[in-house]
């Protein structure tokens, strides 16, 4: 399993034609990327993430290793940036390789619905109007409860 | 210990990181002896439910004994992903 925080941009498809070629023996990788998302009146001029170095790996860690206990997955990689980000750019990804595409499929659904509420990561939004710190939402705290 | 704020409570505390003597029992009490240092103390602990914490990196609830950690951090909920 690979966990990687880093603040320098990463490339999707190189992380995940890596990923899929140490593992030839599973027949399904499924791979999230979260994006920063312009607002509705597009006035996003920067996303800022902080975390909190230490927990932040030791947190996904955790989440990755009850996800390689519960699914049946061969491996599996999460990469999130810090630092300022603009809209368009790649926050994080996930990948999840299993025999099958329902344990893939479902143990990426599980990673991200952790690292939304369980990850110490906190984003600070910069519009041309305002800069906020981005509220946690009660669906991503509901989100844990189908698991 | 080490006292470790991050995104807003550090904004209202104005420091990331300070390193404290205390006779605090638990997260609790180190929460109010905080609060009565100075008025930005005390504003960045109004509301405690906008308020999580972790014992040596661990995510744990506000009764938890500080025990022999070496390092508390507050924050609000976590955002990932």
């Amino acid at each position: 399993m690979g966990v990687i925080i880093q603040k320098s941009a990463f490339d999707v498809g190189d992380q995940i034609n890596a990923f899929s070629q140490n593992h030839t023996k599973m027949g399904a990788i499924a791979t999230f990327t979260g994006i920063v998302r312009d607002n509705d009146n597009e006035t996003l001029k920067a996303m800022e993430i902080e975390h909190y170095p230490g927990m932040a790996e030791k947190a996904i860690s955790e989440i990755v290793q009850t996800a390689m206990k519960r699914w049946s997955l061969g491996d599996a990689l999460v990469i999130h940036r810090h630092g300022t980000l603009e809209p368009g750019e790649v926050i994080m990804m996930v990948a999840t390789a299993a025999i099958h595409r329902k344990d893939a499929f479902e143990a990426a659904e599980f990673l991200m619905d952790y690292l939304k509420s369980r990850a110490p990561f906190w984003k600070k939004e910069i519009t041309k109007e305002a800069v906020t710190w981005v509220p946690s939402k009660q669906n991503d705290e509901d989100a844990l409860d189908r698991w | 210990m080490r006292v470790l704020y991050f995104a807003w409570l550090r904004e209202r505390i104005g420091v990331p990181a300070e390193d404290i003597e205390t006779s605090a029992e638990t997260i609790e009490d180190l929460v109010l002896e905080l609060s009565n240092r100075t008025p930005r103390y005390k504003a960045a602990f109004s509301d405690l439910s906008a308020v999580r914490c972790a014992l040596d990196q661990n995510l744990v609830s506000f009764d938890t004994p500080l025990g022999d950690a070496r390092e508390v951090a507050f924050f609000p909920p976590m955002t990932g992903g």
